[in-house]
């Protein structure tokens, strides 16, 4: 019994942070219809920058968490200014393909100004345990779930009612028309890019209090995929749903059945979801009037 | 429905819009507008009627800046709003200024249920705007849209999906509508019920109406003004009355032949299948 809440707790803690990792792909998805493949190489940005600011500059670290975040939202808006603006009115496609080579730069550049080499993360998340139902869990995974939560609801609230929120929708699904109601189209994809790019500044701080910081970071990028179609591309309560049970799924098959496995199994419903249901949980379905 | 009963609300002689010879291209090398001028008065409202292909719709892309996104441009001419030129402003600029393209086929947000779609449309309203104030509105006018609130606009039928896409423009309460094709594949009843919300609005808000159709009889029942484009330009103009009762518009555009019996439409056809080859 002790196991299993054990593997639950890890599994939902997982789950949160592969949650505010789908945000960034959800956040872009709902705006564009782009699919960002570039999303993990932002995580490890928002890593790497983070790290700078605390072990090479050695700023304390809740400027350093501030810095990180901004300096992500700049690139975001950047990669958007010179990537993607050139690109409205192309088809998505060219789009998400953009964003298979800025991945492949993103990676490249991190390489060349920090090198190869994985590093420790100086952790600033608080050290301790907390006990519950006889199974410990990290006050720092505490932390993670807390934030990520909070993050999460704010930015459901920011698509179903705020204006920029609904403009982002409504750009996602007829960019002409959005704009035929003075919807500003480079405003709302900078909007989208520039909040894509701080989650994953967020979620990649998070992972590397975790793990380091190494190229591993933007491997969890591609590891997220499976949350993001589970739980439908455009929708933040698929992401959290999605997240949670991946996250379990991963816990479990990796607990009671075999270490390896639950690097596949995330894959296996990936593989699954897209036979039975290829919009997800919570996705938007293609509406068709007969 | 004659036009010379209409209440006579506050309509100046003031012109609002008008479109100075322009030419438009698509793709650098497609004329599809050559030399078109026209004016619309404030608070009229005014139709372009005219065949598949004489460039109506490219007119009001080229008015609401809405070209730019189908690679064509306004390559000659101007444009003025207003007492303003506008033709070389981006498209979310022109709304800003009171110019609302509802575009042909309804084109709502599907996957945004109603009141997302209406609020989508009040989106270039000043920040402080009573946004409720303006559903109210838009609600007196569609009944039926307050009904459907909640439901996603994809799973509306045609006639009521015209009806958002109006309302859309109303949340933004434009100077000028541009409407094209609201008729587009509606039931007739229907069609006559949107046409007198059309002319409610023109009445109630005062908002000038630029109307592209096909239906030339229900056009010029509604207008009081109206032009007649051919080959991307305007060819008559008048008011409806004098255009109901010329000779070749009622030919041409409303099947009836001088002796009065409706006109076969395969002879429609093959004249203007010949003058087409012609010209």
């Amino acid at each position: 019994m002790d196991t299993f809440i054990q593997l639950t707790l890890s599994g939902l803690s997982n789950g949160m942070v592969y949650a505010l990792v789908a945000v960034g792909f959800v956040v872009v998805f709902k705006a564009s219809d782009v699919i960002n493949f570039a999303q993990g190489e932002f995580l490890m940005f928002g890593a790497y920058l983070c790290f700078a600011f605390i072990a090479q500059f050695g700023l304390p670290w809740s400027l350093s968490v501030v810095l990180a975040v901004a300096g992500c939202a700049g690139l975001g808006l950047l990669v958007e200014r010179l990537v993607l603006r050139p690109l409205i009115g192309e088809p998505v496609i060219s789009m998400i393909m953009a964003t298979i080579g800025l991945s492949s730069v993103m990676k490249a550049l991190v390489n060349g100004i920090w090198g190869p080499r994985p590093r420790a993360f100086p952790s600033f998340l608080p050290e301790g345990n907390i006990e519950i139902g006889g199974a410990v869990l990290g006050l720092d995974r505490v932390l993670v779930v807390v934030v990520a939560g909070l993050l999460l609801f704010v930015l459901q609230w920011f698509f179903k009612t705020t204006r920029e929120g609904i403009a982002m929708r409504a750009i996602a699904d007829d960019n002409q028309a959005a704009l035929s109601m003075g919807i500003s189209i480079r405003r709302v994809l900078a909007v989208a890019w520039a909040l894509a790019a701080v989650t994953a500044a967020l979620g990649g701080m998070m992972l590397a209090n975790m793990v380091g910081v190494g190229q591993e970071v933007s491997h969890v990028g591609l590891r997220v995929f499976p949350v993001v179609i589970l739980g439908g591309l455009d929708s933040i309560p698929g992401a959290i749903v999605g997240g949670a049970i991946i996250g379990l799924l991963e816990q479990y098959t990796g607990g009671y059945i075999g270490h390896g496995l639950n690097m596949i199994v995330p894959f296996l419903v990936l593989i699954l979801v897209l036979m039975i249901r290829p919009y997800g949980l919570f996705g938007k379905r293609i509406i068709e009037r007969v | 429905m004659d036009s010379a009963n209409r209440p006579a609300l506050a309509k100046s002689l003031r012109r609002l819009l008008s479109v100075n010879n322009i030419e438009v291209l698509y793709e650098d090398v497609i004329l599809v507008l050559k030399g078109l001028s026209l004016t619309v008065r404030e608070g009229s409202i005014c139709a372009l009627l005219g065949t598949n292909g004489a460039g109506k719709s490219t007119t009001l892309k080229a008015i609401s800046g809405l070209l730019r996104t189908e690679r064509g441009a306004v390559s000659d001419g101007t444009i003025d709003f207003c007492g303003e030129r506008i033709d070389e402003l981006a498209a979310d600029d022109i709304v800003r200024r009171g110019i609302f393209q509802v575009m042909e086929g309804r084109r709502v947000f599907e996957h945004l249920n109603v009141e997302d779609n209406l609020r989508a449309g009040g989106y270039t309203r000043p920040r402080g705007t009573s946004l409720a104030r303006d559903l109210e509105r838009v609600y007196s006018y569609f009944p039926k849209l307050r009904e459907r609130q909640e439901q996603q606009a994809g799973y509306l039928s045609g006639g009521e999906q015209q009806m958002l896409a109006i309302g859309r423009a109303l949340m933004a309460a434009p100077k000028l509508l541009l409407l094209d094709e609201p008729s587009l594949g509606l039931a007739p009843l229907l069609v006559q019920e949107i046409f007198a919300i059309v002319r409610r609005i023109n009445e109630e808000e005062g908002t000038t109406i630029l109307l592209v159709e096909q239906n030339a009889h229900l056009a010029l029942e509604v207008a009081e003004h109206a032009m007649i484009m051919e080959g991307g330009r305007v060819v008559l103009e008048g008011s409806a009355d004098e255009l109901r009762n010329n000779a070749d518009v009622k030919e041409f555009y409303l099947g009836v032949t001088q002796g009065g019996e409706r006109k076969s439409y395969r002879d429609i056809k093959h004249y203007k299948r010949r003058k087409r080859w012609l010209s």
